[in-house]
């Protein structure tokens, strides 16, 4: 299904007009033909963008520099369409279409579009507030964006009346910039606050607030499209070369998977006890702890805590004896344990069965998969923790009050990872993380590579790699989720 | 001066039937109800609610005509009727829709401005109590709020109507308005809110660089009435002392803590900034709203010619102009005009002669419209029948819109002066 040489001609000069800005309101879907491999790779990184913007969003204020630096270098590593440079055609062909794409993978539930929404959000404001002023106004033209713009002889009668109702407009401002008039029920957001003046029902916005107005826009016209999505995805899902691919994409994990061990046989066992106090995530350390306290796990506890051991590096070996010699203290004797449980661990180590090499569970699965029930230790305590118990726990742990109350802010905003990320922070004594949480093998490597000054474990390979590595790691990611049942709820 | 020691909550149920039968300006209220004929159904998709006797509530009442109205009030004589939204089906068979297919679609932007919520700053009077004094902060609030709703947001057909007892409602009547969202409702409550706080924040209003014109606007009406309102004290702001005596009319209330407030109020004053004089105006004066009431599409709000059970007051729409000469304890209780309809009148015998060739209807129509002309009611219902006026000009103009031709505009014109009356 590739492009066709003369196809691309006919339709190049249409496609040049509809590529002949940076930004776009995404109003009309692509039109054309492309390879699966595409189809997936800009979905994918589309997503790493938008997790990005998330994270960045949550941990600087979204203005700040630091916000700024951060999502610049993603959307260039990404090859997305960034300050409106020359020979940006492709990456706005790029920009467009995986946005299409990842529509298809969101609008299932309301969770998703309201992710989805946010992040889109955040990334077009971004994107906008970068665009110079005459982009700004070309834009506005182009899109129909019916804002009159306040006559001179009008702005002269109310300037003062501007200046004093809009923050950070002065006399020179309203002079040189425009002005739009917009009906008070398109700005609410300044009205609200009264940051706008109103006359006769209409909202007077400075130019460099016309932002706030063209997102709530955006945010209408994206909610809208998403309804209507989610009413002929039935369609779409019918095809069977896409279904598995959007049904991974709203919990795809996009970083490292940790399937390949560089320091397997580098733990011993009997370290294992003081390493989930210093560097295992919460989930681990609260995994292991049951386990040894109860001699026992259920399966959705063994799956999670058993990948993740793998992950950090036991051997097949370590890994049965470790299990059985657990399990023995309680009620199971050793020969129900070679029946019934060593199986399932050689199966987590791809020596029995269909005999894949199973992946370490990523935080997004942790999260939203297979949640715990009386009885489980799984999932993840900061989203599956009544906050109340996470608290006493984290007392336990010897975190301090205004660390508990950072981290249980971020548990009420739904920031699981970043709760974790500043568990970590106060664990390591460390003010940054300098990481994006996603995997709690990724927490484990770099908290050994914080405690032990990178010199035990030698970095895996890094991320920038890993995204060249294209499809085959991707594919076989998506194979085992899906042999996993991971449904797209 | 009216006597209003008249009023015996006791009475109501001898006074109402009486009231619903002959007094209640029911063809006016179908007609503001029904917007016009402009959209269809309007008037049957509206949510009532009746008070019964006993406290007995009931929702979702609905009436597909004026008639079947004035039957169903006569027959269960509510106490209260409170007014809600216009619902995409009617209410009265809500439970035969399907779930989630029954919504409020819209109504009347609401404000509801209740003088318990000043407490704090009046010690004339408290809780239900109101008296000229303090009635003096429902005028502030009600020029404030009038003059940003129609300058500010461009509304033009706004209702005011005394409540009966301590507080003003504000109806806002434009179709812009009554299509409003949830979140459109809200904003505008907002933008229209400067005293924020409970009884935990001392220092309510918060002003900083630079003041929005509205917060202009506001201040010099609350300046023009502040003189008036703080007579008893004067030039309160102009030394330590009388600043102390504001510290004390905020205080007397609260002997208790008069000392550790008056040291943090104190402070805050003088860490307060530029406007702190124009911060304690406002504090006092400037109108509380509650934002929950105008927020909500389906919020049900006490209906004007309603009757407040407690002091007999018929809600009254109030008349802007008259505004500064308004007096609540002037509004006539429903006892008064009662009474008021039993008294004969010179030119009763003179019309009983034409009623010989009208249908029994249409007398009984005009009889009600000669009675409550008899009453005290008679000069509010003209208020009412002026704000009809005004807004069925622009109903004339929409149905104009909507037929678009010469012939039906015509037909239209003729219903519309039909609907009118001397």
């Amino acid at each position: 299904m590739q492009f066709l040489g003369r196809r691309k001609k006919l339709i190049g000069n249409f496609q040049n007009d509809l590529y002949d800005q940076c930004l776009q309101f995404y109003g009309q879907p692509p039109l054309e033909n492309i390879s699966l491999t595409e189809f997936e790779t800009f979905a994918v990184e589309r997503l790493k963008l938008l997790k990005t913007v998330e994270n960045v969003g949550v941990s600087c204020g979204k203005s700040s520099e630091q916000y700024t630096k951060k999502l610049d270098a993603e959307i260039s590593s990404l090859n997305f369409p960034h300050r409106g440079g020359i020979s940006e055609y492709e990456k706005r062909r790029k920009d467009h279409i995986s946005h299409f794409i990842l529509r298809l993978a969101y609008c299932q539930t309301e969770d998703l579009r309201r992710w989805f929404i946010q992040q889109e959000m955040d990334l077009f404001r971004y994107r906008f507030n970068c665009l110079h002023s005459k982009h700004k106004t070309d834009f506005l033209h182009k899109n129909n964006l019916k804002y009159e713009t306040v006559s001179a002889e009008e702005k002269k009668n109310l300037k003062d009346k501007l200046i004093a109702s809009s923050y950070g407009l002065s006399g020179t401002k309203v002079e040189e910039h425009d002005v739009y008039k917009v009906p008070f029920q398109d700005a609410l957001d300044l009205v609200r606050t009264r940051k706008v003046y109103l006359l006769a029902g209409n909202a007077y916005i400075p130019h460099h607030e016309i932002v706030t107005i063209v997102l709530n826009d955006f945010r209408t016209r994206l909610s809208k499209a998403l309804a209507m999505t989610a009413r002929s995805l039935p369609a779409v899902q019918s095809d069977e070369r896409l279904q598995p691919l959007l049904s991974h994409l709203s919990h795809a994990y996009v970083g490292q998977d940790y399937s390949i061990q560089k320091n397997i046989g580098k733990i011993s066992l009997e370290q294992i006890d003081a390493l989930s106090g210093k560097s295992f995530p919460l989930c681990m350390r609260h995994l292991h702890k049951a386990l040894r306290e109860n001699h026992h796990l259920r399966h959705g506890g063994r799956m999670q805590y058993g990948l993740f051991l793998k992950g950090i590096g036991l051997t097949l070996e370590q890994a049965l004896q470790f299990w059985r010699s657990e399990f023995v203290k309680g009620k199971v004797d050793a020969d129900k344990f070679d029946k019934a449980y060593a199986y399932s661990v050689r199966h987590m180590f791809g020596k029995e069965g269909k005999r894949t090499d199973y992946t370490p569970y990523s935080c997004m699965k942790v999260i939203l998969s297979n949640p715990p029930s009386q009885g489980d230790y799984h999932g993840c305590p900061f989203r599956h923790s009544d906050p109340e118990l996470l608290k006493q726990k984290l007392q336990n742990y010897k975190v301090s009050p205004s660390g508990i109350n950072q981290i249980l802010e971020l548990v009420k905003g739904m920031h699981y990872q970043l709760a974790c990320q500043k568990y970590f922070e106060l664990t390591h004594n460390v003010e940054d993380a300098g990481f994006s949480l996603n995997h709690p093998n990724q927490y484990f490597t770099e908290s050994q590579k914080l405690l032990n000054g990178g010199r035990d474990i030698k970095k895996e390979v890094d991320m920038s790699q890993r995204s060249q590595e294209n499809p085959a790691s991707l594919w076989s990611l998506k194979m085992e989720l899906d042999r996993q049942g991971i449904s797209a709820k | 001066m009216m006597p209003t020691s008249d009023y015996d909550p006791a009475c109501l149920p001898d006074l109402l039937p009486l009231y619903y039968r002959r007094l209640f300006p029911f063809s006016q209220y179908y007609r503001w109800l029904s917007y016009g004929g402009v959209s269809k159904n309007y008037f049957q998709n509206r949510e009532f609610s009746f008070t019964l006797k006993d406290d007995i509530y009931v929702r979702y009442q609905s009436f597909t005509t004026q008639n079947e109205l004035e039957k169903e009030m006569q027959k269960m004589v509510p106490y209260k009727v409170d007014i809600g939204a216009v619902y995409s089906h009617r209410p009265s068979q809500h439970n035969a829709v399907k779930s989630g297919a029954f919504q409020a679609l819209e109504k009347e932007l609401v404000f509801d401005i209740d003088m318990t919520d000043y407490d704090d700053v009046r010690r004339c009077c408290s809780a239900a109590d109101i008296c000229s004094k303090c009635w003096t902060l429902m005028i502030i609030a009600i020029r404030i709020l009038d003059r940003a709703l129609r300058e500010d947001f461009g509304f033009h057909h706004l209702l005011w109507v005394y409540s009966g007892r301590r507080g003003v409602h504000c109806w806002v009547c434009d179709d812009a308005a009554r299509k409003l969202s949830v979140a459109a409702r809200s904003a505008v409550a907002e933008y229209l809110s400067l005293v924020k706080g409970g009884e935990e924040t001392l220092r309510k209003v918060v002003l900083s660089d630079p003041i929005h014109p509205f917060i202009n606007h506001s201040l010099s009406v609350v300046e023009r009435y502040f003189q008036q309102y703080a007579i008893v004290e004067q030039d309160i702001l102009g030394s330590k002392e009388s600043v102390d005596k504001v510290l004390a009319l905020l205080l007397v209330q609260f002997p208790d803590v008069f000392i550790c407030l008056c040291v943090s109020v104190k402070s805050s004053i003088k860490k307060g900034g530029q406007y702190f004089d124009k911060e304690i105006m406002l504090q006092y004066c400037y109108p509380r709203l509650d934002v929950n009431v105008s927020k909500g599409v389906n919020h049900l709000l006490k209906s004007p010619f309603s009757v407040h059970p407690k002091t007999g007051r018929i809600s009254v729409p109030i008349d802007l102009k008259e505004l500064n000469t308004f007096d609540p304890f002037e509004v006539p209780t429903i006892s008064l005009i009662c009474e008021e309809l039993e008294r004969p009148t010179a030119d009763e015998a003179e019309e009983d002669d034409v009623k010989d060739k009208e249908n029994e209807q249409e007398a009984g129509e005009r009889r009600r419209i000669r009675d409550y002309k008899r009453t005290s009611l008679a000069k509010y219902v003209k208020v009412f029948d002026r704000f009809l006026e005004a807004m069925a000009r622009s109903w004339k103009g929409e149905m104009l819109k909507k037929s678009g031709e010469l012939e039906t505009s015509f037909s239209v014109f003729l219903t519309f002066m039909s609907f009118t009356y001397t």
